[in-house]
């Protein structure tokens, strides 16, 4: 039995029982297969990578081949009650359309990301290099990430946007809750939200 | 993983003596249906894959036959043992529809009313046709419920009408290279494959056979012209480019490029062994297509009952069904809550594509069959 991973299980207790769940980047498919088991969802994911599309019909849930940022006019205006983007948002490019898009989709959105702000990420700075990490693995020559922000950034980005932030919670290193200054203590950030009425 | 070949394989006849309505209101007062199956069916009966066949195939999806090995079923490359489509686990059928010309009843045949064959008078048959005698078929096989119906292109069309059709009977609906209807260019071509035969001066109406003629100029054309929306632009490209035949231009009419030999090739081939009226009645059927026509244009609202999950596939270089058709059935399936995971693989071989061994494409259908479903 592999261990249930924490990001799953936190976006879980998140997510309504029997709802429609759209996964941006869906990889694999694990977590909406773990969506699946545990909520009782009706999910589908939208993932671009051949291998990861094959793996995620492996894995029994519903995958539509698209390009995220392009392929969203398959979803209609309010037809999913979450709209999911894990660990993916700093890999896109338009990552204010992308955002918009997930809550022209949802009624509410739940993106995870790594924090830039982590100490231990800008501790590398200041000796300046990139900063190399768990959560950051690349290269700067070879990462998918285009557009690194911290937890501070996103808040900002929401405030000015009509975001409403429902919940939020910021992992550190060892998988603990960072309540203070979870900009520089933490790793792994997590946020649901909706638009502003 | 390659997998094996079927071996040999032997077509069956299956004789219908009950009256088919069909869609244009006419009757075929009995028929017969050929047919091919491979693996085994098992004990419930729950095992069972249809493969529905396109405009210019037949019955003949899989193996060789014992007195003809060099012909191939046509999707020989995707069925057999430990192939995509595994037939150590599965049981494949193959049949030929309704008005084909190997086979199962059609304008060759006889007309039991006036004792010569049917000719002409066959009548236009439809996708719906084509699924209702399938289902007479597993009837008599005594399959209530396909774990899968399959196709590419006009195949794929059959595939969402049994979904339409016989919501209950289909657990997975494969739908490849397809479109939810044709375009006006769609039908265009088409058009002018039928005008090609239609005015060839042996046509006689559809009524040749006993003339000893065959309307073979008018049928090579449709050929050739088919042939050209099947393949991408690349393909040929790559394929052919402006390669001669000869070191240089003949200044003449007679084949300079060798695209024009292939496609005289393809064209006398296909002539030799097809029959006209069923090629003019298949492009037909493919025209009518249009499950939405009943629903005011609205697909979703077509597709709000269709029962199964779907598997949709297309192919980025397939300009006669592109991939933003197959959006369009992915998107109303969406629309209505139903199972549906789509790939749009990557492959330069255009409409054809369905027919190739591509390794993203193959591993996608041979995922699709073995995943377990939550």
């Amino acid at each position: 039995m592999p261990k249930v991973r924490q990001d799953y299980a936190i976006i879980a207790q998140w997510v309504e029982p029997g709802s429609r769940v759209l996964d941006f980047g869906c990889g694999d498919g694990g977590l909406l297969r773990y969506l699946t088991e545990n909520k009782a969802i009706e999910g589908y994911g939208v993932e671009i990578d051949d291998e990861k599309v094959s793996q995620s019909i492996k894995n029994g849930v519903n995958v539509i081949q698209s390009d995220l940022e392009t392929g969203s006019s398959l979803f209609d205006t309010n037809s999913f009650d979450f709209v999911i983007l894990s660990l993916t948002l700093q890999a896109v490019r338009h990552t204010e359309r992308v955002v918009l898009e997930m809550l022209r989709i949802g009624r509410q959105c739940i993106v995870t990301f790594p924090n830039f702000g982590f100490w231990q990420h800008r501790a590398q700075v200041l000796f300046g290099k990139m900063p190399i990490s768990r959560e950051l693995p690349y290269q700067w020559y070879n990462t998918p990430n285009v557009h690194l922000f911290t937890v501070h950034d996103f808040e900002q980005f929401c405030q000015g946007s009509s975001i409403h932030i429902m919940d939020k919670l910021v992992l550190d290193r060892k998988g603990r809750h960072v309540k203070w200054i979870p900009n520089l203590r933490g790793m792994l950030a997590f946020y649901r939200f909706s638009r502003k009425n | 993983m390659p997998g094996n070949s079927v071996g040999i394989v032997y077509p069956q006849i299956m004789n219908f003596e009950e009256v088919l309505g069909l869609t244009s209101g006419a009757q075929l007062s009995k028929y017969e249906v050929a047919f091919e199956t491979y693996g085994d069916l098992n004990e419930t009966k729950s095992n069972a894959i249809l493969v529905c066949h396109a405009l210019n195939a037949s019955h003949h999806v899989a193996g060789i036959y014992a007195d003809d090995k060099k012909n191939i079923g046509w999707w020989d490359n995707l069925i057999g043992p430990g192939k995509p489509v595994d037939t150590n686990k599965f049981f494949v059928i193959g049949v030929n529809n309704l008005g084909g010309c190997h086979g199962t009843t059609g304008p060759a045949s006889i007309n039991p009313e006036t004792g010569v064959e049917f000719g002409g008078d066959f009548p236009i048959i439809t996708v719906e046709d084509w699924v209702e005698v399938q289902a007479r078929l597993a009837n008599r096989l005594g399959i209530t419920k396909f774990f899968a119906v399959m196709g590419g292109s006009l195949g794929a069309m059959q595939a969402l009408q049994w979904s339409i059709s016989y919501p209950d009977r289909v657990q997975n609906a494969i739908v490849i290279a397809a479109a939810p209807k044709l375009s006006a260019q769609n039908i265009a071509f088409n058009e002018v494959a039928r005008q090609a035969i239609t005015t060839d001066p042996n046509y006689y109406g559809g009524h040749y056979y006993g003339k000893n003629v065959v309307p073979t100029k008018g049928l090579r054309i449709a050929r050739m012209i088919g042939h050209i929306t099947y393949l991408s632009d690349d393909a040929m490209a790559e394929k052919f480019g402006r390669d001669l035949r000869k070191d240089s231009l003949t200044f003449n009419f007679d084949v300079n490029f060798q695209i024009e030999s292939y496609l005289r090739y393809q064209g006398d081939k296909f002539a030799d062994s097809f029959d006209a009226n069923t090629y003019l009645r298949i492009t037909k059927a493919l025209d009518y297509f249009d499950p939405a026509a009943n629903h005011d244009g609205d697909l979703a609202a077509a597709l709000s009952n269709v029962g199964g999950e779907f598997l949709i596939i297309s192919f980025t270089s397939d300009w006669r069904f592109s991939p933003s058709r197959s959006h369009e059935i992915v998107k109303a399936l969406i629309d209505n809550g139903k199972n549906v995971s789509y790939a749009e693989i990557d492959a330069p071989h255009g409409h054809d594509a369905f027919l190739m061994a591509d390794a993203r494409y193959h591993k996608i259908i041979r995922r699709y069959l073995e995943r377990t479903r939550l």
